[in-house]
């Protein structure tokens, strides 16, 4: 049974259910897992967050009649999707949608959102129910061949060493996909303009390495093709951000453990075994960098990490780095180290870092 | 000293004077300087007409809309006081003839105990004749003044004269008066008597012609008419209005108001001037026993104390106590503690009664009453009921109508400075889910009513049309409001449960097509299974969520209210019989 037929199996099985409740008179609903950061834990053992058993319950009362309906519409949509082998993006899914009357959603993010509700609900990625992402993935170079096929099977060799001042693209579905490769680790980067600049002076043939540009937080293509990678090749992961709350708990632990709303996904999407390597606080001392002042959003964002984001309990290396900050009042961007001269991460700071494992954050 | 005092004082000191000055005074010229003496001639000469003529807003007669409002009031008042008093059932009639150039002509008809035969031209026409005015005793009318001024007023304006017609039994003879005041003396005169056939077994009618202008809505005789019959439940009113329309606003209760007990007065409402009068009068033999018998709740031992505060002697004769004594007296009152009035002297019309009769009159939706305990003021015991009425048919977007009543008597003039008005403003409405302006009425679909009890309504003025700001009143008549407005607080939160569950329904029923849409179609269902499905789901959303309570205005519900009564056309006739010649219009100005 292929991984669509399952989840097919899955819908018709719920709305037998459904189906099954009307007919006998009983109140039919609906459950959901809640999908925010305190329905999760940090599981040490799978080294990503875990869902908790808090649900969410449609059925027919005022508040969430429509969102029941809404639900079962699009799992309608997603049967249909996988029946005739058909895929939607996001934004199409929600333009099908404008036909449902009353039932029709306000704007993509409710779509969005309903869609993630289902993924969680059947215990899959949407991938699979025939909903694409729109986003594309980030950009990868580095000794390393890509295997994908085109449209009539035929397979396609991607030299990833060979791309140019370019960069290859990870595509939006990478379940597909195969390596060869005889890299030593994975270097992910925070910002287009760092992996530019390491690109062109060949960081990765020098340290053996490949690089991926995650331009923020990382999508979900991104981090499954990382995680692939990673797994397929057995890989160490190496994460290098600009040294601020954003670059710390947005992209780096949704990227490692996952997120709080994608719970349900952390399985297949995290990457459990990366390892930070920097912008840390303690760097901002040691290599004295040019800062900016924290802002009010990043002090608040520091205190709420340290209150709840359960990774960050979990692990006191993080909580001494934010506490760090807090008293520095200070941030530091990876360009920052241009102070020593445009190369200087790549002779000095990123080779030390990489020597220096008791540097580096969990 | 009470307005009532007043006027017959003055009336007595009118009648007198004028019997002794018979000499015609000489006609003045203008503008010729007059002596203090030839005022003072002026002065004692005045008859009773011109007394009513300068006290005339005193009894009601303003203007020819309150005088037709007046008269009819009057007659309608006597009526009830009268079959109460002799436990009928009231049935009155009244009709408002128009006769052109501002004329109309009164009917008032009863089927009271009839006034014997010697009395009723000194009813009619005597003004202060009554037999309420030297008694403590809940009554609509009076004290005697109101019926003889309709009368004086009735041939002041036009010249005729008043025509009453009464029986008191079976087996007595009905006899017709027709009868004038003599302005003079204050002494009926009569016209025409006789002894008449007459269908009714006991009743009186009385018919007067009087200048007056007709209006209808507030301050009209149809309000006051409604009023009047929303508080006396038990009571039928037949009305013909000049135009012809027949209104029958039927009793919707058998029993009879308990009948008010006369109780004398209680020390603590005395003021020096009825002292004064009463020591006159009394034919008690010493100030102990005077104190004793005149008063309630004065026993030996606090008549002695009061007399040994003021230092008055107990065996001091009544007539030869003097002012500076009195007023020793009133105080010494003031300072002696003495057991409050008995308060089973006060006929209240009761809660039940009160929504009934707002239930006949007024097509509403929610009707909720409270009669509040006895309670004292000045040493006058009064009980206040609150009413309510609201929604259905009543005006959804003006202030609310509060209707005021005084010993059940409406009161239409002066809203503004009556107590009732007052308090009903300064309450917060909003608490119970009404809007309400700033310093103004609750605006909304709603009926108050006001009634107090009492053996003697503190009036603001004269004319008793607004109560006045006495604590005590204040206090209980918000007490009645408060509790009438809760109940109405907790009917109209209910009411906006159930159409908030109403409208949460209907959206959610605007979701199920959907729902059995979706399961059609990823189990590949056929069209009559979505439509069981449906169905199914209505049916579970009904069990879920419960039945909805009824609430609201269902038109048909009221059984009281029936509306072929409220507006019923009928000819009167025409004018056939002017049963009296003109009479001299100068006589009558004395």
């Amino acid at each position: 049974m292929s991984q669509r037929d399952d989840v097919l199996y899955k819908i018709q099985e719920l709305a037998e259910q459904i189906k099954d409740d009307i007919l006998n008179l009983r109140n039919p609903k609906i459950r959901i897992p809640v999908r925010s950061l305190n329905n999760v834990y940090f599981d040490p053992v799978k080294g990503h967050f875990t869902i908790k058993s808090k649900v969410k319950t449609r059925r027919l009362t005022a508040s969430t009649a429509r969102s029941f309906a809404q639900t079962l519409r699009m799992l309608a949509l997603a049967k249909e999707l996988i029946i005739t082998n058909d895929i939607a993006t996001k934004r199409e899914a929600y333009y099908t949608a404008y036909n449902w009357l009353e039932a029709r959603f306000q704007n993509q993010q409710e779509s969005d959102a309903t869609m993630d509700d289902i993924e969680a609900m059947l215990y899959t990625i949407r991938e699979n129910l025939g909903f694409i992402p729109e986003e594309r993935g980030g950009d990868v170079v580095g000794p390393l061949i890509v295997k994908d096929r085109d449209q009539d099977g035929n397979v396609l060799k991607i030299d990833c060493s060979n791309m140019g001042s370019g960069a290859y693209s990870v595509p939006s579905n990478v379940e597909k996909l195969e390596f060869e490769t005889k890299a030593d680790f994975i270097l992910a980067i925070e910002t287009s303009g760092m992996f530019q600049r390491l690109v062109k002076h060949k960081f990765w043939n020098k340290m053996n390495c490949i690089l991926v540009s995650m331009s923020g937080v990382p999508t979900r293509a991104t981090r499954r093709f990382i995680r692939k990678l990673s797994d397929d090749m057995n890989l160490p992961v190496y994460v290098f951000t600009d040294g601020d709350p954003y670059g710390w708990l947005n992209i780096y632990r949704t990227l490692k453990v996952g997120s709080g709303n994608a719970a349900h996904l952390n399985e297949f999407f995290c990457v459990p075994r990366a390892k930070y390597l920097g912008v840390t606080a303690q760097d901002i001392i040691d290599y004295d960098l040019p800062t900016h002042p924290l802002k009010d959003v990043d002090i608040k964002r520091i205190y709420d990490g340290l209150k709840n984001d359960p990774f960050v309990k979990y692990h006191k290396d993080w909580q001494e780095n934010l506490k760090l900050q807090l008293k520095l009042k200070k941030r530091a961007e990876q360009q920052a180290l241009a102070k020593y001269g445009l190369n200087f991460v790549i002779t000095d700071y990123l080779p030390k870092k990489l020597k220096d494992k008791n540097s580096w954050l969990s | 000293m009470r307005i009532d005092s007043f006027l017959k004082e003055e009336i007595k000191q009118v009648v007198k004077e004028s019997k002794r000055n018979n000499s015609k005074e000489p006609k003045e010229e203008k503008n010729k300087q007059r002596s203090a003496e030839e005022l003072a001639k002026q002065h004692k000469a005045i008859s009773v007409a011109e007394f009513f003529e300068k006290n005339r807003h005193l009894l009601g007669f303003d203007n020819n809309r309150k005088a037709l409002l007046t008269t009819v009031k009057e007659a309608v008042d006597n009526s009830l006081d009268a079959c109460e008093e002799a436990r009928i059932l009231p049935e009155i009639y009244v009709e408002l003839i128009d006769m052109g150039n501002n004329r109309f002509r009164v009917i008032v008809e009863d089927n009271g105990p009839g006034i014997v035969k010697q009395n009723i031209p000194f009813v009619f026409g005597k003004l202060l004749y009554g037999s309420k005015f030297h008694r403590l005793k809940q009554s609509r009318g009076q004290q005697g003044i109101g019926i003889s001024a309709a009368v004086l007023y009735s041939q002041l304006t036009t010249g005729r004269a008043t025509k009453v017609m009464s029986r008191t039994g079976k087996d007595k003879p009905a006899h017709l008066y027709e009868l004038r005041i003599n302005t003079l003396k204050n002494e009926p005169e009569i016209l025409k008597e006789e002894i008449i056939e007459w269908e009714k077994e006991h009743g009186t009618r009385i018919e007067l012609d009087l200048v007056g202008s007709y209006y209808r809505g507030a301050q009209s005789v149809d309000e006051y008419i409604k009023q009047t019959s929303i508080v006396n439940p038990h009571a039928t009113f037949i009305y013909v209005t000049p135009d012809g329309e027949q209104r029958i606003y039927a009793r919707v209760s058998e029993t009879l108001p308990k009948e008010p007990k006369e109780i004398k007065p209680h020390p603590y409402g005395l003021e020096i001037g009825t002292l004064v009068k009463m020591l006159k009068l009394t034919k008690e033999k010493t100030i102990l026993s005077f104190l004793k018998k005149e008063f309630s709740r004065v026993s030996d031992k606090v008549a002695k104390e009061i007399l040994e505060k003021a230092s008055v002697a107990p065996n001091e004769k009544p007539s030869q106590i003097t002012r500076e004594q009195a007023e020793r007296i009133i105080d010494a009152i003031s300072k002696t503690k003495i057991l409050p009035p008995p308060l089973d002297c006060l006929s209240e019309i009761g809660e039940e009664l009160i929504k009934k009769g707002l239930m006949k009159e007024v097509n509403a939706e929610f009707y909720e009453a409270v009669t509040r305990k006895p309670s004292v003021y000045k040493g006058y015991p009064f009980i206040i009921e609150a009413g309510i009425a609201y929604g259905g048919e009543l005006p959804k977007d003006s202030p609310a109508n509060v209707m005021r009543f005084a010993n059940k008597i409406p009161l239409l003039y002066q809203a503004g400075s009556c107590a009732f008005t007052k308090t009903v403003i300064a309450m917060d409405w909003k608490k119970y889910g009404l809007n309400q302006p700033k310093g103004a009425l609750p605006v909304g679909p709603l009926v108050i009513l006001v009634h107090i009890a009492s053996v003697w309504v503190p009036y603001t003025n004269e004319a008793k049309e607004a109560v006045a700001n006495y604590p005590e009143i204040i206090k209980e008549v918000k007490l009645a409001l408060q509790e009438v407005g809760r109940k109405l607080g907790k009917y109209l939160s209910k009411k906006r449960n159930v159409e908030s569950e109403i409208k949460k329904r209907g959206y959610i029923e605007k979701y199920i097509p959907h729902i059995s849409f979706a399961v059609k179609d990823i189990l590949d269902l056929d069209e009559s299974m979505k439509l069981e499905l449906e169905t199914k789901l209505k049916q579970i959303l009904e069990h879920v969520r419960g039945k909805i309570e009824k609430v609201g205005f269902d038109k048909e519900s009221n059984k009281e209210f029936d509306e072929e009564f409220k507006l019923k056309v009928h000819s009167h006739g025409i004018v056939d019989e002017i049963y009296l010649d003109e009479v001299d219009e100068n006589e009558s100005k004395g």
